[in-house]
């Protein structure tokens, strides 16, 4: 069966810390960082990188466009 | 799999636009003008109308919004967008006009240029973004704030005797025979972003038909006027404002 992985890069910098991307994955991948960038923010970041599924929910409600989605089907 | 082997450019599934500019947004984290820009600045590229699209940003948080659309842009006079909007339609039919407005901006000292333009059938797509509070300014009661809703200048609520009832400008527009596509969406969820597109997309389509005026109203957030988190006033704006300002198109023709 195929299997689906993703995985999501960050601007970091441009990341607010919102939030909004952690509400909306479904399988629970992303995390805010302890860490904060350059204007304060503790910015969001893939938590569980293993869950991801590529869905790119997170991507369409970033209100600041900083992620970027990548999707893989992996014949197992 | 490595997760270094699945971050290629051939693998993007889902990537920030072109037509969205570099520059940082100058909004607070979490606030729905940004999903909205981004909401149209994809449909301007699935149409390939970047270099045929003029907007027109109004007075209010999205005031700079022509920082961040790579497209032609006006700014207008308070609550006037729709009165440059119908000149830049007019002398350029074949360009896709759409202004950009807030509450406090359509649907308080703009009322009157909205409603003669819808009724006019004015050629332009309209969105208006409804957070129910003057975000810019410090988050004062604006013509949409709900009834008991707390805003700086209404510390114990919104009072009907004293403040009328909250406005709902989207069903006044409906009844306009000039419109022909108005409809209230919302970009909280995956699936309403989705949805927005589409009606963004539609909007677009219909001015390119000459349908007439296309009104999409965005019901949002303002976490810092609301004094909530952001993902707090995602909540608080599905509890308290989708009761009383219901999702759905009003009108299709």
């Amino acid at each position: 069966m195929a299997k689906i992985k993703g995985a999501i890069t960050v601007d970091t910098e441009g990341c607010k810390g919102c939030g909004l991307c952690v509400v909306a994955c479904p399988t629970n991948v992303i995390g805010l960082a302890r860490e904060v960038n350059g204007k304060g923010y503790n910015y969001a970041y893939m938590e569980q990188a293993d869950k991801c599924i590529g869905c790119s929910s997170c991507g369409l409600v970033c209100p600041d466009s900083v992620i970027t989605v990548y999707k893989v089907k992996m014949n197992a | 799999m490595d997760v270094k082997d699945i971050i290629k450019p051939e693998n993007i599934a889902y990537k920030k636009t072109d037509v969205l500019t570099d520059n940082i947004m100058h909004y607070c984290p979490g606030c729905t003008h940004g999903v909205i820009h981004k909401t149209i600045a994809e449909v301007i590229e699935e149409m390939d109308i970047q270099d045929k699209t003029i907007g027109v940003s109004p007075v209010g948080c999205s005031v700079l919004a022509y920082n961040y659309l790579d497209i032609d842009w006006q700014q207008a006079a308070h609550g006037r967008a729709p009165a440059l909007a119908t000149a830049a339609k007019r002398l350029m039919p074949e360009k896709y006009v759409f202004t950009y407005q807030g509450d406090g901006d359509l649907a308080s000292i703009g009322t009157a240029e909205i409603m003669h333009a819808c009724n006019r059938g004015e050629n332009i797509v309209v969105f208006f973004v409804n957070n129910a509070i003057y975000g810019m300014t410090g988050g004062q009661m604006a013509p949409t704030t709900l009834v008991g809703q707390k805003t700086s200048t209404s510390p114990y609520g919104r009072d009907v005797e004293l403040n009328g009832h909250p406005l709902r400008i989207t069903e006044l527009i409906a009844q306009l025979p000039g419109t022909s596509y108005v409809t209230r969406q919302s970009a909280e969820t995956p699936g309403a972003v989705r949805k927005l597109k589409k009606a963004v997309r539609k909007a677009f389509e219909n001015t390119a038909q000459r349908k007439g005026t296309s009104f999409v109203e965005i019901v949002g957030t303002c976490a810092s006027g609301w004094k909530l988190s952001p993902v707090k006033s995602n909540e608080w704006m599905k509890e308290n404002m989708f009761p009383y300002y219901p999702l759905g198109v009003m009108k299709d023709e």
